[in-house]
């Protein structure tokens, strides 16, 4: 569904993916996992075309989408005629508007009035707690249910593919495993998922396959519970 | 009477109020003028908000835009109907430029627009500080620009609006300066209220929050960042038009960075993201300005000292970013959307 090869990244003059190549097939939950500064975030910019000067520069390589290069489509096709939706790191909601405006905000510039109800019921149902605070503004949210929101509001722009940067940043463990098994339900309902963790323990655990990211470079992959057993990712990422 | 022609009929009637007054002869020259330069600041301030306030760039080149409209709407008029020793003989006779008087301000706003291209393209690639640097330097280049031009009288100035006025008043005698001014600051309003209000324009504010979350939320920010910057400017363009005509006489050194200050100032003075604030502002500035000319020199410690007062105690300016209906709520019942 998703090929990235041979990526390239630049901020400035300053290289910070040195070509690297993975895939994300339909239906699969893959992970990137490393350590800060590893170029996992740069990587989601680069697929969502944020640009500079917040994003990064591609430099060289590919990314490919459903058969498309995604080299020449602006950031907000990315959403509209790509349908990719990315829930960032530090979540980006509107914290001055409702729960409900948020997500009724992704909707911008979807047509689809039918799909919209149903959707808001799939992101209800998957976040009750959002049902409680409908009506109340974001900013206001504790830092899980903000992350809900992030989600909720990257399911609204009627995308069949998500990228996850950090879902588990600032989260309670408890509170953690419920955004994790609310991505795994969505996972089961079809959706495919791109995930980003520092936390490399709960992403391999609910992830297929994984790549590990070391300083611009992959330096590991393959399935999830292989990776999981490598004793130099043991040793690196899950603490021996 | 249904209630929402209220608002036009209350701005006909306002309208109608003035212009019979001014043919009376209870407005004379100097209330006319004062009026119409009040009106000219409306639309300064309105059209500024949309940048800085509603979208929450720092734009403070918003004198040069004036100018290029100011200048472009001077010399299309002058080159149609006046007699000039650069352009020759008049290309319409003088019974023409009522009629045309709409078209030689919308050269001005789309010229104006074309330059505000100067400063929405820069504003893909930057942010915050630098990009008020950049529409600083825009400001800067217009004024140089026009300084340079001989053909428009470099700093010594350009004229001959005053007879296009005349012209018109020898035609009809009444004060076409305030029919056009009122004109043009019910069309501002008008069309940045239906603007922001927009879904479309909801853009803008959500640029203003995070421009990031806005672009992953499909909103296409470089469209939208130059829908707003050429909207803005053209409307400055369009106050310059009005500002030349209602002068007559436009040089370099009235489109001074003072000139972009006093927007500035009157923008958030009003509130940063509410019309009527700006409104409301513009009024109250042009006042102030009015009544403080006995002290000179004085005027600019006293309005400063102003502003350092209200931002002590009003920090959000005197509207905040509500509008009139916000603490009227009353009000909206005038008025419909959609």
């Amino acid at each position: 569904m998703l090929s990235v090869t041979n990526l390239q990244v630049k901020y400035g003059n300053t290289e910070a993916l040195h070509g690297i190549s993975f895939t994300v097939n339909q239906g699969e939950i893959v992970t990137l996992i490393g350590a800060n500064g590893a170029g996992k975030t740069t990587t989601l910019l680069s697929i969502a075309r944020l640009g500079p000067p917040e994003g990064p520069k591609i430099a060289s390589g590919d990314i490919v989408y459903k058969g498309q290069s995604l080299l020449n489509v602006p950031p907000h096709e990315i959403v509209t005629k790509m349908r990719m939706a990315l829930a960032p790191e530090g979540r980006h909601i509107f914290g001055n508007l409702t729960v409900e405006e948020n997500l009724k905000l992704a909707t911008f510039a979807r047509q689809d009035t039918e799909q919209i109800a149903t959707d808001y019921q799939r992101v209800y149902d998957l976040f009750p707690r959002l049902v409680e605070r409908r009506k109340q503004r974001s900013e206001s949210l504790s830092g899980g249910e903000q992350q809900m929101l992030a989600v909720g509001r990257a399911l609204m722009t009627g995308s069949d593919f998500i990228m996850l940067d950090e879902p588990s940043m600032g989260l309670a463990p408890l509170l953690m495993y419920d955004m994790f098994r609310a991505l795994k339900e969505l996972n089961s309902q079809g959706m495919t998922l791109l995930l980003i963790e520092q936390n490399a323990r709960i992403a391999l655990q609910f992830a297929h396959r994984g790549y590990v990211l070391d300083t611009g470079a992959i330096v590991a992959s393959g399935d999830a519970k292989e990776l999981m057993n490598n004793p130099e990712v043991k040793k690196a990422y899950l603490g021996g | 009477m249904s209630v929402r022609f209220t608002i036009p009929t209350a701005l006909c009637a306002l309208l109608l109020g003035l212009m019979a007054t001014a043919q009376a002869g209870f407005l004379g020259q100097y209330e006319v003028t004062f009026l119409c330069t009040m009106g000219v600041y409306m639309i300064l301030a309105a059209s500024l908000n949309l940048v800085n306030g509603y979208m929450g760039e720092f734009s403070c080149g918003h004198a040069g835009f004036m100018a290029v409209g100011a200048y472009v709407s001077s010399i299309v008029g002058v080159f149609l109907f006046v007699p000039d020793q650069v352009f020759g003989q008049p290309w319409l006779p003088m019974s023409m430029a009522p009629l045309a008087f709409p078209i030689i301000l919308a050269t001005g706003f789309a010229s104006a627009a074309l330059v505000g291209l100067l400063v929405a393209i820069p504003s893909f690639k930057t942010r915050g500080d630098y990009l008020a640097i950049i529409t600083l330097a825009a400001g800067y280049i217009v004024k140089s620009a026009l300084e340079n031009i001989e053909a428009v009288g470099g700093p010594r100035g350009f004229m001959g609006m005053k007879k296009v006025v005349l012209g018109m008043e020898e035609m009809f005698p009444m004060s076409w300066m305030l029919l056009w001014v009122f004109g043009g600051v019910v069309f501002t309003v008008w069309v940045l209220r239906r603007f922001v209000y927009s879904t479309y324009g909801k853009g803008v504010t959500a640029i203003h929050q995070d421009e990031v979350a806005a672009e992953i939320m499909s909103v296409n920010t470089n469209k939208m960042k130059l829908v707003a910057f050429m909207l803005s400017s053209g409307l400055a363009g369009l106050a310059g038009g009005l500002y030349a005509y209602l002068i007559g006489f436009v040089n370099p050194a009235s489109f001074t960075i003072l000139r972009s200050t006093e927007c500035l100032v009157m923008v958030y003075l009003g509130g940063m993201g509410s019309l009527t604030g700006s409104i409301l502002a513009a009024g109250i500035f042009t006042i102030l300005l009015e009544f403080l000319k006995p002290l000179e020199q004085l005027k600019w410690v006293a309005i400063p000292m102003l502003l350092i007062v209200l931002m002590q105690f009003r920090s959000e300016g005197i509207m905040g970013n509500r509008e009139l209906s916000d603490v009227f709520p009353k009000l909206k019942r005038f008025y419909r959307f959609k």
